[in-house]
C-alpha cells in the first residue's frame, strides 16, 4: 500500500472478500465446511421451586431496581483452586478492581444471599427436578453430589464463587438427524442482574441471585449455525417437558461456543432467545476465520513476534488541533489524552471482523472491560470517518516516529486508568499473532458480539467447604425414574404420526402441550389431527391476540372438549370458545355457548334451509358457477352450522342437493 | 507411607480402591451400574463415609461415586496436585514501619486440608505478598508462628506463650504487631493480652476473617491491611480488635479488647465494642480515633509483661429454676472462682444460696455479671442482690462475662488473697469497667420501624 492512497473502507471490504465471508442467507454447508464450524451449547433452566437453592428465600420473586431495602459492597480478589493455580479470568478481573454495590430487598435476599451466612442443606425439590431432567437426558447419576464453587469475579454473586454439583455426566440427545452427546448437567445458583455498571462501579439486585438453575452442556457437536439452534431448543423443550422449570423472560438462558478450524473456543453468553443463535455462532465463526487471517498478515510483516511492543506518548491537547467533542471534553486536568503506535499494524485495524465491526473494536472493546474507561475512549487511523484531521494524524505519526506500516491510536481517559489501558492495547495487539483470545462475549439481537471476559478455565474450581457431600442412592434414583414423562423425540414422531402439521410443534413443545394433547386424544377420542391444530394454530392465535386471564390453565382445554363431546356438538365449535375461555375461564361453558351466540340446531333443520338458499342464489348470484354458490350458501349457514353439524359434511350436502356429485 | 497413596479413605471405599489396583491423584476410568465415570481420584475428607470415591471429572468439577455401583476401574495415569499458595520475596522498603505478624492459627490465606475438608493458613510472609501484595505498600513484615490451633482451642498455655513473644518482640524493636488469630475467641485473648501486656508502647492488633480468605469476597485482606496500617502507623499502644465495622468492604473498626465481643456467628461486622464507642476508625489510608484519650505510641520499650493464668476459673450461665448441685459441682471440683452471669441486674434464685454459702465457706471467689451484656450489675436494688453480697458475691460492674472470667483468671495466676482479688478485679487495667456508660454505647436498631428502615437504605449496616 502506497501512502496516500490507503483507504480504510477499501481495506475493511477487501478483507472482507479475502477471507471468504458469506452472509448466513448464502451460506452453504460447504462454507461451514471450509472454515471448520464447531459449536456447543451451555444451556441454563431455572428450576419451578419454592425456595431459592441455599437458603429459605422465595424464589422468583423479583422486584424493580429503585425497589431495596438496604445497599452493601464488596471487591472481590482472586484466590487459588483446589489445584493450587490462579485462574486467568480471576486475574484479569482483579486488575479492573470495580467496586460493587449490591441493592437488596429483605423480602427476597437474607444474609446468606449477602454471604453473611454459609448455606443451608441444598432445596431437594431442585435436587428432584434435576435428577429427573439428568434421566431424561441419559445422563450417568453421580453417586454422590459434591457442592463445588465456581469463581466469578465480576461480582455477580457476593460470596465471589457459585455454589455448584454436578448431577450427571455423559448423556445424549437426539435431533431429527443426529444425536448431540452431552458432556454434563449441573444444579447451581442463579447470579444477582446487573443494574449498571459505569466506570469503576458496577451494581447488581439479588432478586434472582442463589434461586435453583440446571446447566446441560454438550459436546461440540453441532456443524452448522440451524443445529446449534436445534439442540438448543430441544434441551429447552426436554427441560420443560417435565413442567417443573420456570418459563418466561430470563427462565432459559444459553451460552454457545464456537470455533473455526485452527480456532479457539470463545463463549457467546447469556444469548436471550435461541432464535438469535444462528446469526450470532455464524458471525463469530467468520470473526476467528478473520482473525487467524489477522495472525497470517502480521506475522509476516513483524519478524520477531515476542520483541513487538507499542510505543506511546501523552499529547497535549493545545498541540493539535481536535475538534471531535469527546477530547474535547477529556481535556482536563484529571485525564490524560495519550498516542499509540502500533507497529506493522496498518491494515489491520480496519480488517473485517464482523458485519460493521473491525479489528479496532476488538481494542476498544477490551478497553471499556479492562480498563474500565467509558466509550468513546479512542480514535485510529483507520475510521471510515476521521475524527481526527489527516493533519494531526501526521503531527502524531512524526511524534512516535511512525513508519509507514505502522497503524496509531488516541485514546483518552482518567489518568490512574491509563497504565492500565496501554497494557490493555498492547496485550490485545500481542494476541492478534496467537490467533484468537479464548473469551467470553456478550450478544446482540443484530447478530454480533462484543469482548465480555477473559475465557475462565477449570482452575476456578474448588470444593465447597461449608456442606457435605450428597450421596444419591440407588432407589430414590429409581422411584423418580418410574415417573418420567415421555421423550420429546418420541413425542415428535408420535406428533408426524397423528398427521399434525410441523408449523405446530414449536409452539407445542415450548409450552408443553403436548400432554395435553395426548390426554384429550386419549380419553376424549378427538381427531388427533384436529387437536394438535387446535392446539398449535388456534390457542396460539389467542394467546397472541387475547389478554390472558390468570386464572386460565391448559386443563380448561381438556374440559371444554368434553363438554362438547358430551353435549354431542361438532368439534369446531371449541375454536369460537377459545377466546371467551381464555379471557374468563371461570364462566360456565353454557353461558360460553350463548355469548357466542351459539344456538342448538338439529341437522335436519340446517339441511332445510339449503334448498331455500339455492333457490336464492340463482336469484341474486352474479355467476353461477357451482363453487361460487356453494361458498355464497356456507358463509350463509357457517354462524349457524358451527358445532352442529361439521362444515365438511354441510358442504357435501349443499353439492349433492345442487346436483354436484362428489 | 502406604497410607498416603489411600489419603482419607477407610473401610470400605479403600478396599475397593485397593481391590482394582488404584490411588489417590490416579487418572481412572471407572465402569458402572450407572454408566462410565471418568476422572482423577482426589482424596476424600476422614469424616465423609467409607462408601464413596471421590473423582474430579475433567470440566474441573468433584463428584462421589458409589463403591457398590463399581464394576470396575482402571488407572490411566497419576498425577499428583502440588497445591501451594505462589511466594514471592517480600519487598523491603525503606521508610516503612516494621510490623511483627504472630501467627495463632487464623486464616489469613489458606488451603484446603483434605484431611478435614476444611482449609488451613497460609502464613510466610512471602506466602502473604502473594495473596496480599497490597501489604508491601503499608509495612514492612516478618512473622512468626507461635502455634497454629483453632481458635476455639486456644486455652492459658498458648496467652502465657503469646504474651511472652509480644514482650520479646517489644524489647527487639518493632512498630506494631499484629496478631492473626480465629475469631470465635479473638475477644476472650483480647482481654487476656490487654491484662499480660501493660504500659505498652506500641499497638497489638489482633485480626481474623469471618469469611475464610479461599473465597474472592473473603473480609481476610482487608482486615490484614487495616490491622497492619493501625499496627504499623497508628498512635494508639493499645490492645485492639481490628475487625470490618460495616459488613459491607469501606471500613474497620479498632475495639478495646476489654470491651469487645463476637455478636453474630457469621456477619462479618460480627465484633462490637459493648458499652462504649470503638476506639477509633481504620481504613487503609488513615486512622479517625473516636476515643479523645488513649495510650498513645512512645518511643521506649519498656513493656510490663504479666504471664499468668489460673485454669481454675469457671462460669455459670444461670437459668431459672437452676439447682445448687451445678454450683456445688464446680465447688467440689476445686475452682476458685467462680464467674456468674445472673439474669437482669444481676440474679440468682434463692436456691442457690446455700450453694453460695458454700463457696464463700471454701474461699471461693465469685463474681456477679449480666446475661443482658449491656449495662451494669446492680445488686443494691433488690433485697436479693444485698442477700446475695451477704453470701460472698461481688458485683463485677459492667464488666463483659467473658472478660470477668478472663480477668479473675489472670489475677488468680497470681494472688488467692480476697482482699488482693477484690482490689485488682476493680482496677481496671483499661476499660474493662468503665466509670461511666455513654448514651451511644448501646444501639441495637430494630428493623422494621421506619426510621431505622430509612437509614438502614442509606448508611451501610
Amino acid at each position: 500500500m502506497k501512502k496516500g492512497t490507503f483507504d480504510p473502507k477499501e481495506n475493511y471490504f477487501q478483507s472482507r472478500s479475502a477471507i471468504g465471508y458469506v452472509t448466513r442467507r448464502e451460506a452453504t454447508q460447504a462454507d461451514y465446511d471450509r472454515i471448520g464450524f464447531k459449536s456447543g451449547l451451555e444451556v441454563h433452566q431455572q428450576l419451578l421451586t419454592k425456595y431459592k437453592l441455599f437458603c429459605r428465600c422465595p424464589a422468583g420473586v423479583y422486584n424493580h431496581d429503585h425497589e431495596y431495602d438496604a445497599e452493601l459492597i464488596r471487591h472481590m480478589r482472586p484466590t487459588l483452586s483446589e489445584l493450587g493455580e490462579y485462574d486467568g479470568t480471576a486475574l484479569m478481573e482483579f486488575k479492573t478492581r470495580k467496586e460493587i454495590v449490591y441493592r437488596i430487598k429483605n423480602e427476597t435476599a437474607c444474609t446468606y444471599d449477602v454471604d453473611d451466612t454459609p448455606p443451608f442443606k441444598i432445596d431437594s425439590e431442585a435436587l428432584g427436578i434435576a435428577i429427573e431432567i439428568s434421566l431424561l437426558s441419559r445422563l450417568n447419576i453421580v453417586g454422590e453430589v459434591h457442592i463445588t464453587r465456581k469463581q466469578y469475579l465480576d461480582g455477580s454473586i457476593p460470596t465471589g464463587f457459585q455454589r455448584t454439583a454436578i448431577i450427571g455426566v455423559e448423556g445424549e440427545i437426539p435431533l431429527k438427524h443426529k444425536k448431540i452427546r452431552l458432556i454434563q448437567l449441573s444444579l447451581e445458583e442463579d447470579a444477582c442482574r446487573e443494574m449498571w455498571d459505569v466506570g469503576h462501579q458496577r451494581g447488581f439486585k439479588t432478586d434472582r441471585l442463589g434461586m435453583p438453575l440446571i446447566e446441560t452442556v454438550t459436546y461440540p457437536d453441532c456443524f452448522n449455525p440451524d443445529e446449534v439452534r436445534e439442540a438448543c431448543d430441544y434441551i429447552r423443550f426436554l427441560n420443560r417437558s417435565t413442567g417443573k422449570v420456570r418459563t418466561g423472560m430470563g427462565a432459559g438462558r444459553e451460552d454457545v461456543n464456537v470455533s473455526c478450524r485452527g480456532g479457539s473456543r470463545v463463549e457467546i453468553k447469556g444469548v436471550a432467545h435461541t432464535k438469535w443463535i444462528p446469526e450470532l455462532t455464524h458471525n463469530e465463526c467468520f470473526r476467528q476465520w478473520a482473525l487467524l487471517h489477522v495472525r497470517e498478515m502480521i506475522r509476516q510483516r513483524v519478524k520477531n513476534p515476542a520483541e513487538w511492543k507499542i510505543a506511546s506518548r501523552v499529547i497535549a491537547y493545545n498541540t493539535f488541533n481536535f475538534r471531535y467533542k469527546p477530547i474535547r471534553l477529556a481535556a482536563n486536568g484529571k485525564n490524560r489524552i495519550i498516542a499509540i503506535n502500533l507497529p506493522g499494524f496498518k491494515g489491520v485495524l480496519s480488517f473485517f471482523t464482523q458485519p460493521g465491526k473491525m479489528f479496532a473494536d476488538e481494542i476498544s472493546d477490551r478497553l471499556k472491560v479492562i480498563a474500565c474507561i467509558e466509550k468513546p475512549h479512542m480514535c485510529h487511523s483507520e475510521e471510515f470517518t476521521a475524527n481526527i484531521s489527516l493533519k494531526d494524524w501526521d503531527s502524531i505519526r512524526r511524534l512516535l516516529k511512525s513508519k509507514e506500516n505502522d497503524a496509531q491510536l488516541v485514546i483518552w481517559g482518567p489518568e490512574a486508568d491509563m497504565p492500565t489501558a496501554l497494557e490493555t492495547v498492547e496485550e490485545r495487539c500481542r494476541m492478534a499473532f496467537e490467533g484468537i483470545p479464548n473469551e467470553t462475549r456478550k450478544s446482540f439481537g443484530n447478530g454480533t458480539t462484543i469482548f465480555e471476559r477473559v475465557l475462565p478455565g477449570a482452575d476456578r474450581m474448588y470444593p465447597d467447604t461449608d456442606s457435605a457431600p450428597i450421596p444419591l442412592e440407588d432407589e430414590s434414583i429409581e422411584e423418580i425414574r418410574k415417573n418420567l414423562p415421555s421423550q420429546v423425540i418420541d413425542r415428535y414422531h408420535q406428533l408426524k404420526k397423528w398427521n399434525v402439521p410441523e408449523d405446530t410443534y414449536h409452539y407445542i413443545f415450548s409450552r408443553n402441550l403436548y400432554p395435553h394433547i395426548e390426554r384429550i386424544i386419549r380419553e376424549l377420542k378427538v381427531d388427533p389431527r384436529l387437536t394438535g391444530t387446535f392446539f398449535g394454530h388456534h390457542l396460539k392465535f389467542v394467546e397472541g391476540h387475547y389478554k390472558k386471564s390468570a386464572e386460565f390453565t391448559y386443563d380448561k382445554l381438556f374440559d371444554l372438549l368434553r363438554y362438547i363431546r358430551d353435549q354431542h356438538l361438532d368439534v369446531r365449535i371449541a375454536g369460537d370458545m377459545l377466546p371467551v375461555i381464555f379471557e374468563h375461564p371461570k364462566m360456565d361453558l353454557d353461558s360460553v355457548l350463548t355469548s357466542i351466540k351459539f344456538k342448538k340446531v338439529s341437522r335436519e333443520e340446517i339441511l332445510a334451509k339449503v334448498d331455500f338458499l339455492i333457490e336464492k342464489f340463482r336469484k341474486v348470484g352474479r355467476s353461477q358457477l357451482p363453487d361460487i354458490a356453494i361458498r355464497w350458501i356456507m358463509g350463509e349457514l357457517r354462524g349457524l352450522a358451527t358445532g352442529n353439524i361439521p362444515l365438511r359434511e354441510l358442504k357435501d350436502e349443499i353439492g349433492r342437493k345442487m346436483g354436484i356429485a362428489d | 507411607m502406604s497410607d498416603d497413596i489411600f489419603q482419607g479413605y477407610k473401610g470400605e471405599a479403600l478396599e475397593t480402591l485397593k481391590k482394582f489396583n488404584t490411588r489417590v491423584w490416579g487418572q481412572a476410568r471407572m465402569e458402572t451400574t450407572r454408566g462410565t465415570f471418568v476422572g482423577t481420584i482426589l482424596p476424600r475428607a476422614e469424616n465423609d463415609d467409607d462408601k464413596h470415591i471421590v473423582l474430579k471429572i475433567p470440566t474441573g468439577y468433584n463428584i462421589g461415586i458409589d463403591i457398590r455401583t463399581i464394576t470396575s476401574i482402571t488407572e490411566t495415569g497419576y498425577k499428583k496436585a502440588v497445591y501451594k499458595i505462589p511466594e514471592k520475596q517480600f519487598p523491603v522498603t525503606p521508610g516503612l514501619p516494621k510490623v511483627k505478624l504472630l501467627g495463632t492459627g487464623g486464616t489469613i490465606a489458606s488451603r484446603l486440608d483434605y484431611r478435614t475438608g476444611a482449609v488451613i493458613p497460609a502464613f510466610t510472609p512471602g506466602e502473604l505478598y502473594g495473596a496480599v501484595p497490597e501489604l508491601a505498600d503499608i509495612c514492612n513484615l516478618e512473622t512468626e508462628k507461635i502455634f497454629a490451633v483453632f481458635s476455639e482451642n486456644m486455652g492459658p498455655r498458648q496467652y502465657v506463650a503469646l504474651a511472652q513473644a509480644i514482650g520479646k518482640e517489644i524489647e527487639k524493636g518493632v512498630d506494631g504487631i499484629v496478631i492473626g488469630h480465629g475469631t470465635d475467641t479473638l475477644h476472650h485473648t483480647g482481654a487476656v493480652l490487654t491484662f499480660m501486656c501493660q504500659n505498652l508502647p506500641i499497638p497489638i492488633i489482633l485480626v481474623g476473617s469471618q469469611r475464610s480468605s479461599d473465597r474472592p469476597s473473603s473480609d481476610a485482606a482487608l482486615n490484614l491491611m487495616h490491622a497492619m496500617h493501625a499496627a504499623g502507623h497508628g498512635d494508639i499502644a493499645e490492645v485492639m480488635v481490628c475487625m470490618f465495622g460495616p459488613t459491607s468492604d469501606e471500613y474497620g473498626l479498632l475495639h478495646k479488647g476489654t470491651r469487645v465481643r463476637k455478636m453474630h456467628s457469621s456477619y462479618r461486622s460480627t465484633f462490637r465494642t459493648i458499652g462504649d464507642v470503638p476506639v477509633a476508625r481504620v481504613s487503609r489510608k488513615e486512622i479517625i480515633p473516636i476515643h479523645k484519650k488513649y495510650n498513645k505510641r512512645r518511643n521506649d520499650r519498656n513493656v510490663n509483661i504479666y504471664p499468668y493464668f489460673s485454669d481454675e476459673v469457671t462460669m455459670l450461665y444461670y437459668y431459672p429454676g437452676i439447682k445448687p448441685d451445678t454450683l456445688d459441682s464446680m465447688i467440689n471440683a476445686g475452682y476458685r472462682g467462680i464467674i456468674i452471669v445472673g439474669t437482669g441486674l444481676g440474679h440468682v434464685n434463692k436456691e442457690l444460696y446455700p450453694a453460695l454459702e458454700r463457696a464463700k465457706a471454701k474461699g471461693v471467689h465469685v463474681f456477679m455479671t449480666v446475661q443482658t451484656i449491656w449495662g451494669y450489675v446492680h445488686m443494691f436494688v433488690y433485697d436479693t442482690g444485698r442477700d446475695m453480697m451477704a453470701k460472698g458475691v461481688i458485683p463485677a460492674g459492667n464488666m463483659l462475662p467473658e472478660v470477668a472470667w478472663v480477668k479473675l483468671s489472670w489475677i488468680l495466676g497470681q494472688t488467692d488473697d480476697p482482699q488482693k482479688v477484690r482490689q485488682m478485679m476493680f482496677t481496671p487495667v483499661n476499660d474493662e469497667i468503665t466509670l461511666r456508660e455513654p448514651y451511644n454505647g448501646y444501639l441495637v436498631y430494630q428493623g422494621g420501624v421506619p426510621e431505622v428502615e430509612d437509614f438502614i437504605r442509606r448508611v451501610h449496616k
